[in-house]
């Protein structure tokens, strides 16, 4: 696939089907297939809008690996403790942005609706998406993904990814 | 508020009682603010690293009365009630910043970075019309101002004149521990915050708790970061307002980690790391210590977790909630592998951290759980029951420690039943 031989609405049709499968998979508790949305050398990064306007390193998840991101789910799912909750995310305002062959910037805005045990469904992070995407296999993977979160006050914790 | 029946403890010869009502119980949380947080007490507010520049200042909570940090023009710290002399209006309504002045928006007054009224707008009215009385004296309306005390880079604040002064209320072990994570300049690295839906103390004992530590965070335990067969100890100050939790990674062996755990989920050996890089880091003090919880009473812990370096502080928000900050930091000596060390190992600690996460969790089961059950009581008694230092992990005795401190500052006699 190269991307410049497609015209922009079917590019922007391509990053709209990448994220609308990338939240279902967590949306539906699928979180075993969320790293294959990204490459072997990803980074996938939860950083507060508070640290990222300081220009602050200190990020709430930093994985710089696929591996790292297999990790996070195998240690959500046998090690660590948390209440039974479900995901629900928006995302909204894509603008597609550089462009080449094989890569492309998106960013975007999301909302995740967050409903614990008891029913009561709240709004758990609202934020925006900085990814870079890149044609792997004849797909698109996420190369980086930056979650900068506005919540910057996290409701409990925070392990299911974003 | 003075009948409350919390006044009077049950002491049942074995073990130490802590009545549910201290957690949730709306008026003794107002009587906490005034006693404990504006009482004889220091609390933390700030690292200098935040207010580095005269003219920074960061807004911030003591118990849940809002403060501003400032540095002024002298390099002085302040610590101001941020609550302007006129109306009562919030002074400073940002989380941080930079001004020659600190100036309330409802009517303008101005103070400058010690707290002091510079301006009032139409002090001598407008055309003759209006203005100040004539007695009116700026000096007499300033910003209520703390007392302020600093120990290694760490800001401490306190409502109280009668206070010790600040290296006699933390106490030898606590000043020594406090220099040994500050022993040369930092940098910090950025804050995490985590609202927790439960009263503060449930976290005020969470850290004075090495029990829990390798059975709640199977991640420590699996990993080795933390595990209660490891060499370690749990000491408090003579006051047994502070503790101090320690361990040295891989003192334990595989059978007696094996012996110790064989009926417990938490050390999964069957869990194995994708990417260990998580965990690669680097020996950081001679001592071999390669944790530290450092609970000081009221509202800060200060943590080194492998090489993750933090100060945690306590914002209680009201009786059944409160907010942790986290604010990281590393040496300003680091180099660049060092700094991302410390940026990956931050999986492991605040609201997303891999041992960390749960502590939200366990309080508010607690909070959860114990609702309209005032007088029944929990039971603390690992390791005796009594609160004496450990030189071991497998103890409760400094939340014994931290309930025997409380009831002295909040004037509880014990009653033998």
């Amino acid at each position: 696939m190269n991307l410049l031989s497609l015209s922009a609405p079917e590019r922007r049709l391509l990053v709209e089907e990448l994220l609308a499968r990338y939240v279902r998979c967590l949306d539906d508790d699928q979180l075993e297939a969320w790293p294959a949305f990204f490459t072997a050398q990803c980074r996938y990064i939860v950083r507060s809008q508070e640290n990222a306007s300081r220009g602050l390193s200190t990020a709430a998840m930093y994985c710089d690996s696929r591996a790292m991101l297999a990790d996070r789910i195998v240690a959500l799912r046998h090690a660590n403790i948390f209440e039974t909750h479900r995901y629900r995310h928006f995302v909204s305002a894509l603008l597609l942005d550089e462009l080449s062959a094989d890569a492309l910037t998106a960013t975007s805005n999301y909302v995740v609706l967050r409903t614990r045990t008891n029913g009561v469904t709240e709004i758990f992070s609202a934020g925006s998406y900085r990814d870079r995407i890149v044609v792997e296999d004849g797909e698109l993977r996420f190369a980086e993904k930056l979650v900068i979160f506005d919540t910057d006050r996290i409701d409990t914790l925070l392990v299911t990814p974003l | 508020m003075n009948s409350s029946p919390l006044l009077q403890w049950p002491v049942q010869g074995d073990g130490c009682r802590v009545p549910y009502g201290v957690f949730t119980d709306r008026d003794w949380y107002a009587r906490e603010q005034a006693t404990i947080f504006r009482g004889p007490t220091w609390s933390f507010v700030a690292l200098e690293a935040e207010v580095a520049r005269p003219g920074d200042y960061k807004s911030t909570f003591l118990g849940d009365t809002p403060v501003i940090v400032t540095r002024d023009n002298d390099g002085q710290i302040n610590v101001l009630q941020n609550r302007c002399a006129h109306r009562g209006a919030l002074v400073c309504r940002e989380r941080r910043g930079n001004a020659r002045r600190l100036e309330c928006v409802y009517h303008q007054w101005n103070y400058d970075l010690k707290g002091r009224l510079r301006g009032v707008p139409f002090r001598t009215g407008i055309d003759g019309k209006g203005g100040m009385p004539d007695g009116f004296n700026l000096d007499a309306h300033g910003l209520v101002k703390l007392r302020v005390a600093r120990l290694h880079g760490l800001v401490f604040a306190s409502f109280s004149n009668d206070v010790a002064p600040l290296e006699d209320y933390l106490g030898p072990m606590v000043v020594a521990a406090i220099a040994r994570l500050f022993n040369r300049d930092i940098v910090v690295t950025g804050d995490q915050r985590q609202f927790i839906h439960g009263n503060w103390k449930l976290y005020a004992e969470n850290t004075r708790d090495p029990y829990h530590a390798s059975l709640l965070h199977l991640f420590h335990n699996t990993f080795g970061l933390y595990r209660s067969s490891q060499t370690g100890a749990c000491k408090m100050d003579a006051g047994h307002r502070h503790t101090l939790l320690y361990a040295m990674a891989g003192t334990s062996t595989a059978e007696a980690d094996k012996a110790a755990y064989q009926d417990s989920r938490s050390l999964n050996t069957a869990f194995k790391l994708a990417d260990p890089s998580v965990l690669a880091g680097r020996r950081e003090f001679d001592d071999g210590i390669t944790l530290v919880i450092l609970s000081v009473f009221p509202n800060l812990v200060v943590q080194q977790i492998a090489n993750t370096l933090a100060v945690r502080q306590i914002v209680p928000y009201s009786v059944d909630s409160f907010e942790l900050v986290w604010t990281h930091f590393g040496y300003a000596d680091d180099d660049e592998a060092m700094r991302e060390i410390r940026l990956k190992q931050t999986n492991l600690i605040g609201p997303a951290g891999y041992v960390a996460m749960e502590d939200g969790e366990a309080v508010e089961i607690v909070q959860k759980a114990i609702a309209r059950d005032e007088d029944a009581h929990s039971w603390i008694a690992m390791g005796g029951g009594r609160a004496e230092d450990a030189e071991h992990l497998v103890t409760e005795s400094a939340i014994v420690g931290f309930w025997e401190n409380y009831r002295r500052l909040m004037g509880i006699s014990v009653a033998a039943v």
